[in-house]
């Protein structure tokens, strides 16, 4: 059989939201590989999950192993393989979040298949468009081999929408996997209410130029007034000021809201690399000459001290009516 | 403990793109070594000292697939303290990510390093796949994006933490393995080898600079040469890079003169709040 196979994450036994672009991506690319989109999810105790991913697609196969418990490259890379030999499918895809950049080139190497990471759009069976260079040119590229791995960039494609019709759900055999002694020790994760950086209408973000922890409350207060996420800029965390999953650019998070707000933010090259396709920037800065105004479509030249408190009281007096 | 460590040389990232006839114009390109396998090379290095300065057990051999010219940044390299380079002739357009990994597979049998340790990205193509292609061709456990590293007293095993989106992930990784570096990996105390360093053990919080007597050492460290051919590799790229576009540019914006009028924008105009 032709088709798509798409990598659908799991967390505590939920579907990640993070894995709907993918399936976005994956419809698309069927379209020009022919077939249908089926699910592959690995893990333990996963059933919820599946049932989740079927509104989506055609076809659930769940691995359902305690020895895929851990989300390690070493044994999930084996089950996409195993999945891609098994179905014939033509093409794999994967969101480009952490454990998608992790996974998909040893999937490749394993199916000895050519792969294009960070997709930003399908132009074929085998051709597509990403960014290179930090986001300071578009590559256009064709996968030469028969079979296609590719990640897509979570923020530009849509969440995908439940099908017509439930997908049937397959529960597959365990394969043998072996994880090479690698194991996961931990995971020391921020917890917070507000939404995903990557899937946030609003981005707040704080620079160099907040100077210490206790002065993002205020850029909190402003983030919980737009119902945004919080990020920073690799300045910000590597000062200590926030925790290191808040970095936005190159190196952390991509993210394209409908809003993103820089504050005391230069705008060094790899920072815009991570926010450059938000749909409005306003850049907050004392100085008139930093890189951030030359991307932001409304740049207010204060020092943040000023201007956020300003900012907070005048969206309340809005929201207020 | 010996640790091999690729590169590659990207032009200046602080550069501006030249753009013409569909594809990128980078006769003008000064070049460097990509900052996230710098980061690599230091921490190869790091792995094997006693502290800061101290003394050194262990080996680090650098490797890159780049044309002749990268014999100038490879000594740069050297004379930072790894002690011989590979220089295997390659050019970018005839390289994808995954003859790199399959070349470096099989310098990997030739060579037997126990540990891979290189950098999450190039800052040119941004691909981010080598590292776990290379883990994958060579059946190793592999870590990608390293915010710290600790090698085990008994040099067989790393314990490690990853970036990942929800926060850190600490993980153990047998060796021989692939390990691939982020930023932090250069903070003070990101990186120690138990057998070596002891726990107060701290470096600078950056690569660190070739000094004087680095340089001078470095003129007289191997640097081999040899083709693909000789390692047995032929293989072809999987990828073809069709052409490069420069992406739209943001429009310029407006400088608003206060608060209220940037809010008053956000709503009214652009719509957004």
């Amino acid at each position: 059989m032709a088709g798509v196979l798409v990598y659908v994450e799991t967390a505590n036994g939920d579907m990640r939201s993070a894995s709907l672009p993918a399936i976005t991506a994956a419809r698309e690319l069927a379209q020009h590989h022919g077939g249908g989109v089926t699910a592959v999810m690995a893990g333990a105790t996963i059933g919820a999950a599946a049932s989740e991913a079927a509104r989506y697609c055609d076809r659930v196969m769940v691995y359902d192993d305690p020895a895929l418990a851990a989300v390690l490259a070493e044994t999930h890379a084996a089950v996409l393989a195993a999945a891609m030999t098994e179905t014939g499918a033509g093409a794999l895809v994967a969101t480009a979040s952490s454990t998608g950049k992790d996974v998909l080139p040893r999937v490749a190497a394993l199916l000895a298949a050519g792969m294009a990471s960070d997709v930003i759009r399908i132009k074929g069976p085998r051709s597509f468009r990403r960014p290179a260079y930090a986001g300071n040119a578009l590559a256009d590229i064709e996968v030469l081999t028969p079979i296609v791995v590719a990640s897509i960039r979570q923020t530009e494609f849509a969440a995908a929408t439940p099908a017509a019709s439930v997908g049937t759900i397959e529960q597959h055999a365990p394969i043998p996997v072996d994880a090479q002694g690698s194991e996961i020790l931990g995971l020391h994760t921020t917890k917070s209410a507000r939404p995903d950086l990557s899937e946030a209408a609003v981005v707040v973000s704080g620079g160099r130029g907040m100077r210490a922890a206790e002065n993002f409350k205020i850029l909190e207060e402003l983030t919980d007034l737009l119902g945004g996420a919080l990020g920073a800029s690799r300045a910000a965390c590597d000062a200590g000021m926030v925790p290191n999953d808040l970095q936005v650019g190159q190196t952390g998070k991509i993210v394209a809201p409908k809003l993103y707000i820089a504050v005391a933010i230069s705008g060094a090259i790899q920072h815009l690399a991570g926010m450059k396709g938000s749909k409005v920037i306003v850049a907050i800065n004392k100085n008139a000459d930093e890189p951030i105004f030359q991307v932001a479509d409304y740049g207010l030249v204060a020092t943040w001290e000023q201007a956020v408190p300003a900012l907070i009281a005048e969206v309340r007096k809005l929201k207020n009516g | 403990m010996k640790i091999l460590v690729p590169w590659k040389r990207v032009p200046n990232p602080e550069q501006k793109l030249k753009f013409g006839g569909g594809t990128l114009d980078l006769s003008g390109a000064t070049w460097q070594v990509n900052p996230f396998d710098e980061y690599a090379v230091e921490t190869a290095l790091r792995l094997t000292e006693k502290g800061k300065g101290g003394e050194r057990s262990g080996e680090v051999v650098l490797v890159s697939l780049a044309p002749k010219d990268a014999t100038q940044q490879m000594r740069g390299l050297l004379a930072m303290g790894a002690d011989r380079g590979i220089l295997i002739d390659g050019q970018d357009a005839d390289l994808d990510a995954d003859v790199v990994a399959r070349t470096l597979a099989a310098l990997v049998a030739a060579e037997k390093p126990d540990l891979v340790v290189m950098g999450k990205q190039a800052v040119d193509g941004d691909s981010g796949q080598a590292g776990q292609l290379l883990a994958g061709y060579l059946g190793w456990p592999q870590a990608t994006f390293l915010a710290t590293i600790r090698l085990a007293t008994d040099g067989k095993s790393a314990t490690v933490t990853r970036e990942v989106d929800a926060g850190v992930e600490e993980k153990r990784v047998r060796l021989p393995a692939v390990v691939t570096v982020d930023l932090r990996i250069i903070g003070k105390k990101a990186v120690r080898n138990e057998a070596l360093a002891s726990a107060d053990a701290e470096w600078e919080d950056s690569p660190r600079y070739a000094s004087l007597k680095g340089i001078m050492a470095a003129k007289k460290k191997e640097i081999r040469e040899i083709t693909r051919d000789s390692l047995g590799v032929s293989a072809t790229p999987r990828v073809k890079t069709l052409g490069f576009e420069a992406p739209a540019g943001r429009k310029a914006g407006v400088k608003v003169a206060s608060v209220e009028e940037l809010v008053a924008k956000l709503h009214n105009e652009a719509k957004v709040i």
